[in-house]
């Protein structure tokens, strides 16, 4: 009888899937999708767990209990650390994948061979492949930003690397391809070992030469390879349920990774095999010097604005800045400033990132501008606050051919009256390309840590207003 | 609803059934299609939480793991299992809570 439960529930979750996603157009109606989500999952995990195959509960208990142990804290990491635990998750979709993947092969090889048909080989294999180089290439991913030690963070490259990369992709499909044709020999068992093995090794390796600039697209294609796996593991189980789910899932990271690839004019291919952000060195110029400013006088130059733009980066997020920046948005709020923030959409390290930095310091979303959206206002723009952003202000995109970020969409920071630019160091940014705006004519340099330096500026502005 | 669900022919049996390659593949197209029509119309400021939700919401796999883990198999077969189901686990618990967390942020004033 319960049986006739796993169709019905499998539809009735597709749909709150479905309706999950719809809801998230709209920050409004975005929570609602939370739910819809949770529902689907219910309803598919109890209709699955009630078949009376499933003998082994304890097991199962042991399993989801463990799954809550790790899970709850891993959602409470801090904002700034979400785009590490996005790549684990990323991750632990790619392992769940894999492992079943190889379970159903191993059952297959003992119990039914004659099961393993043609077409189920080839969704076992095609599983394997997507779900391992998704785990072990998530879990380098995710070690990069958080900067674990023995992890290089830039880009590492060497001679021929593509070469030995797609090399062993190939020997894996080759392989895979052989264990397809002849799926009950005694040796494809240990091809099937080796496939596994070069997935593992080929995740590690692509994601090796990709430098913190790049994480956005990276964590985006992550995404999707993690849907496709779910697919095919969908394709193995018979599962249109599942299909749909990785298929959602699928399309969404690459239609995200469409996103920042346009967003910083790369290809796909460019991303994984070009090794962005290894040593550039700009073409020589002549050197001009940055203009220092003090944080008086960068108060006093907030103060006689009408129109602030503040363009966040990277190094806000890894600064901590955001709630120092809420401060500073009040102080100028306060004086009937306009303020906006500019949002590029490969700022911070991954979709998204800046807008849910500014979220948690309670900026109200209506404040946040996208690229296309404030570029036409800069030049009314008095005061444009750089906070932690480097290449996506850098208007050598623009112009200078042989530079990797050329004919990247920038925030058109340069054109407004004045620029005022927060930076840690003199050092250039992640893809080691100098910045001229740093040298213009009307642009002042605060150097420090972001946050020390937004909390002077408000210290200078609040007693600004206490002697008046 | 139940008396439609009892009424329903019975399913084909569970061990390795056939599988529909074209149907499926239907399906995996037409998803597809929904996917990047609902997707383009997401809320530009909702892309992180927008990954952590459809991370979440492909964690349904949960329901392939649960059957390699909870069935009578070996018991190497039903390690991997439990293994993936934690994964899985892992991916729904963290993605929901965290997907509410961030989209809680979100305000308008």
């Amino acid at each position: 009888m319960t049986r006739h439960l796993t169709e019905p529930a499998a539809v009735l979750a597709t749909a709150l899937f479905i309706f999950a996603l719809h809801w998230m157009n709209d920050p409004k109606t975005a929570r609602r999708g939370v739910v819809a989500g949770v529902v689907g999952m219910l309803v598919a995990v109890v209709a699955t767990w009630v078949q009376p195959e499933i003998v082994h509960h304890g097991w199962i208990v042991a399993a989801i209990a463990a799954g809550f142990v790790v899970g709850v804290p891993l959602s409470l990491v801090p904002l700034t650390a979400v785009p590490q635990r996005t790549a684990l998750s990323h991750a632990f979709g790619g392992l769940a994948a894999g492992l079943v993947g190889t379970a159903e092969y191993f059952l297959g090889l003992a119990e039914h061979p004659e099961a393993l048909t043609t077409f189920r080989m080839s969704a076992i294999v095609a599983e394997v492949i997507l779900g391992f180089l998704t785990f072990t290439g998530s879990l380098m991913a995710a070690a990069k930003l958080q900067e674990v030690k023995w992890i290089p963070q830039r880009p590492v490259t060497y001679p021929g690397q593509n070469v030995v990369n797609i090399g062993i992709l190939a020997a894996a499909v080759a392989l895979g391809a052989l264990v397809v044709t002849r799926a009950a020999t005694p040796w494809a068992a240990h091809a099937f070992l080796v496939i596994v093995a070069l997935a593992l090794l080929f995740g590690v390796l692509l994601i090796i030469p990709i430098g913190g600039a790049d994480m956005p697209t990276v964590i985006s294609i992550l995404n999707s390879y993690a849907g496709l796996s779910a697919v095919a593991m969908g394709f193995v189980l018979n599962s249109k349920l599942l299909v749909t789910a990785g298929a959602l899932d699928g399309s969404s990271g690459l239609i995200l990774s469409i996103i920042m690839c346009r967003a910083m004019n790369r290809s796909f291919t460019n991303v994984l095999f070009g090794a962005f952000g290894t040593v550039q060195k700009a073409a020589a110029r002549e050197d001009k010097v940055w203009k220092q400013e003090t944080v008086e006088g960068a108060a006093q130059l907030l103060e006689q604005a009408r129109f602030v733009v503040i363009i966040p980066g990277y190094g806000m997020a890894v600064a901590q800045a955001q709630h120092k920046v809420r401060e500073l948005y009040d102080q100028l709020v306060k004086r009937g400033i306009t303020v906006k923030f500019a949002i590029h959409p490969v700022a911070g390290r991954m979709p998204g990132h800046m807008n849910v930095l500014l979220a948690e310091a309670d900026i109200p979303y209506t404040a946040l501008a996208e690229l296309d959206e404030i570029n036409p206002e800069m030049p009314q723009c008095d005061v444009a606050l750089v906070v932690g952003a480097n290449d996506v202000v850098n208007p050598a995109a623009r112009y200078a051919r042989g530079s990797p970020i050329y004919g990247m969409p920038i925030i058109d920071a340069d054109k407004a009256k004045t620029v005022l630019a927060i930076k840690r160091s003199k050092n250039p940014g992640f893809a080691g390309i100098d910045n001229e705006l740093y040298v213009q004519d009307n642009t002042w340099m605060l150097f420090g840590d972001a946050k020390t330096v937004l909390g002077e500026l408000v210290k200078q502005l609040a007693g600004g207003t206490g002697l008046h | 609803m139940i008396a439609v669900l009892l009424l329903a022919p019975p399913a084909p049996p569970a061990a390795p059934a056939a599988v529909d390659f074209w149907s499926m593949l239907f399906v995996f197209v037409l998803a597809t299609f929904i996917g990047l029509g609902v997707i383009r119309r997401v809320s530009r400021l909702l892309y992180t939480p927008l990954m952590s939700l459809t991370n979440a919401i492909s964690a349904i796999a949960v329901v392939g793991s649960l059957v390699v883990a909870g069935a009578d198999y070996p018991v190497t077969i039903r390690v991997l299992g439990a293994v993936a189901l934690f994964a899985s686990m892992t991916n729904i618990v963290s993605g929901f809570l965290i997907t509410d967390r961030m989209l809680k942020m979100f305000k308008k004033q």
